[in-house]
């Protein structure tokens, strides 16, 4: 191991979060979305982000890999700080090591699935031709999805298998963590519940931070370590069993809703 | 130890030997990233013995690719792959090693992985491609093949959209059979409003372009015509291939260029958010409602475009006659009244509504055809274009065969 002179590194690295929010605003016009918002991402867990319409989930996560800047606040990305609330933003280098899966998976139409996981690695550059095309193979098995996916175009793929396809371009070039916009919507509950066991299974196998998205309760309850609920411009942090404890009444709601008790039902999982 | 990581690694076989330092700049703050990743390759009594040392990401493995693909062509008796100093494993890397593994024991060869940290376990597991055999971009069939394949399949294209086309040109007459027995009604709404954007608003674009045809031809023509003292004739010049030719056929292409190809795009977007789709569950005919009104529009409009263009061609030759020949606008009239007869005239006029159904029908249908993607949107209002123009080129030529052979 490397001689460890910056004093930041002399902790356990592990333990530091992998994502820092300080005192985050965020305002659009007159309306202000998130102020003096906090939020910690523990390394190596799988947190849930809810909340109802319009309370800026989207904007939370394109603040934290640098789409929206915001009025204020700053935010530390795997130990490196960005200073968002005077415009600074991450780093290519930096971006490199987040993977983003867009709710409609965003994949570039002109181009195959194998092309589109390939890109990302274009752009780091460097790669062997041939170790790419291996590697967007290996992806695309890693996902789940048939070998002959590869040659295909996004619109000749059904939707749970763009998601798939877009989840292997945000693997591609195995970030630390990844970024989910709504990974179950728009699939059926088989589908949905396959998804969730794939995105577990690539957790603890390529040792991810996950921060997703979702108003899938089954999906918070089977893989979410912890939830993060966006209430009154400012996230409320807990595990399920916490957050079901917690008074606040749209929690109340949101935990305990008709929905809510059937995903708890589900045999298995304790509420 | 067999070796040491980044130390000098002794080796009597001189080929057998390859020694390859990697030195990461990716990700500063990742300690376990910024630390060299050595190779060790060395051949003893039938043992070859792979060391890797240091983290083993995606960064390593395409540097060290190469190295890893030369490797795995040595046939030794025996494969021993020494992974205990990998420090970081990705699933590039676990990628490579995997690869390099099954490349020896997919021959017999016996290999062995030593010392892999458990943790790393699980993604050497996941790390595997199903059907090795998926051709790869380096698999490019004979280029000969290729060509002779394509032209091939151009040749069935373009007679599919023959087909297609011809079919569609069917549906519109059948739709406007159904409006003019009164069993669909007229869009009367949509109609004005396609009528104002594919006429009137293109009334300016065609005056102007058609004006400055008629001032290039009479200003090229007079320059000719001088010399053999026929000065003259370039009212009749300007008069007969305005009527006949030019009038039409650039009026027509602005509109292709303008309307066609909005036609296709506002149908196609249409398309691809199943609006199209929407209409048919709602019992409409997207016939009906987006194309025939549009159908409508551009027959009626055409035209009235032609004349247009056609008296704003004749101002651009009587301006030039006027400044160069010193003629007078009388006389200039009076010469044109001779040049020209009703069907110089009359032709160019006949030719306006059947280009403008060539316009409309291939528009439309192209906007039809748009399928899933924004990209489908782009390619067909392309194709609606170099189509139309094309149609209204090959027709225009087999008027003028026509014309000629009937007299007129």
């Amino acid at each position: 191991m490397a001689a460890m002179t910056d004093e930041s590194f002399s902790g356990d690295v592990a333990s530091q979060p992998a994502i820092r929010l300080r005192g985050i605003r965020n305002a659009f016009g007159t309306q202000v979305v998130h102020d003096q918002l906090d939020l910690d991402v523990r390394r190596g867990e799988v947190l849930g982000v809810v909340g109802g319409s319009g309370t800026g989930k989207s904007v939370l996560l394109r603040t934290i890999i640098g789409l929206q800047i915001p009025a204020a606040g700053e935010i530390e990305l795997l130990g490196e700080r960005i200073e968002a609330g005077r415009g600074e933003m991450p780093t290519r280098k930096l971006q490199g090591r987040f993977g983003m899966m867009f709710q409609d998976g965003a994949l570039f139409s002109s181009l195959t699935v194998a092309q589109n996981i390939m890109a990302p690695m274009r752009e780091r550059g460097g790669i062997p031709k041939l170790l790419m095309r291996e590697l967007a193979l290996l992806k695309i098995n890693m996902v789940g999805l048939p070998p002959n996916a590869a040659d295909k175009f996004p619109s000749q793929l059904s939707g749970g298998m763009r998601k798939r396809a877009s989840l292997a371009r945000a693997l591609a070039l195995d970030p630390q963590v990844v970024f989910l916009d709504e990974p179950t919507a728009g699939l059926d509950p088989i589908g949905a519940s396959n998804f969730d066991m794939l995105i577990r299974d690539l957790q603890s196998s390529l040792n991810l931070t996950v921060v997703m998205v979702t108003h899938d309760l089954d999906s918070l309850v089977a893989i979410c370590d912890r939830i993060a609920v966006l209430l009154d411009k400012q996230v409320t942090v807990g595990t399920m069993q916490e957050l079901v404890a917690n008074p606040h009444p749209w929690i109340q709601e949101y935990f305990h809703g008709p929905r809510a008790r059937a995903a708890f039902e589900t045999p298995g999982l304790k509420g | 130890m067999g070796f040491s990581g980044t130390g000098d690694v002794p080796g009597d076989n001189h080929h057998a030997d390859r020694f390859i330092p990697v030195s990461l700049d990716w990700g500063e703050q990742d300690v376990a990233a910024a630390v060299e990743t050595s190779l060790s390759i060395t051949e003893a009594g039938g043992e070859l013995r792979v060391g890797i040392a240091g983290p083993l990401t995606v960064e390593a493995a395409a540097r060290l690719d190469r190295q890893f693909r030369q490797a795995v062509k040595a046939s030794p008796r025996q494969v021993v792959i020494d992974a205990a100093e990998v420090t970081a494993l990705d699933s590039a890397g676990a990628w490579v090693l995997r690869r390099t593994s099954e490349a020896f024991s997919g021959r017999g060869i016996d290999v062995r992985l030593d010392g892999l940290q458990s943790e790393f376990e699980a993604l050497l597991e996941k790390a595997f491609i199903p059907d090795p055999d998926v051709p790869t971009d380096e698999d490019r069939p004979n280029p000969l093949i290729v060509i002779t394949a394509r032209a091939g399949k151009a040749m069935f294209d373009m007679a599919h959209v023959g087909r297609d086309l011809f079919g569609f040109f069917g549906l519109t007459i059948v739709s406007l059979l159904a409006l003019l027995t009164g069993r669909t009604k007229l869009r009367f709404v949509a109609l004005v409003s396609q009528l104002e954007y594919v006429g009137l608003n293109a009334v300016g674009i065609v005056a102007l372009l058609c004006f400055l045809v008629g001032v290039v031809l009479a200003y090229m023509g007079s320059l000719q015509l001088e010399r053999f003292g026929a000065a003259i004739l370039t009212v009749n010049l300007v008069g007969v291939s305005v009527l006949r030719e030019i009038g039409v056929l650039l009026t027509a292409i602005i509109v292709a260029g303008r309307s066609g190809s909005a036609f296709t795009a506002q149908i196609g977007t249409m398309k691809v958010n199943q609006e199209v789709d929407a209409l048919e569950t709602l019992g409409l005919s997207p016939v009906d409602v987006l194309v025939i009104p549009r159908l409508i529009a551009l027959f009626i409009a055409l035209p009235i475009l032609v004349f247009i263009g056609d008296i704003a061609g004749l101002a651009g030759g009587a301006m030039i006659s006027v400044l160069t020949l010193d003629l007078t606008i009388q006389q200039f009239l009076t010469q044109l009244r001779g040049a020209v007869d009703f069907w110089d005239f009359g032709t160019g006029m006949l030719k306006a509504p059947v280009f403008a159904y060539v316009i409309a029908v291939v528009g439309c249908h192209q906007g039809l055809k748009v399928s899933g993607s924004a990209e489908s949107v782009g390619f067909r209002t392309t194709k609606a274009v170099v189509e139309s123009i094309f149609i209204v080129i090959v027709l225009d030529a087999l008027f003028a065969v026509f014309f000629a052979e009937i007299g007129i």
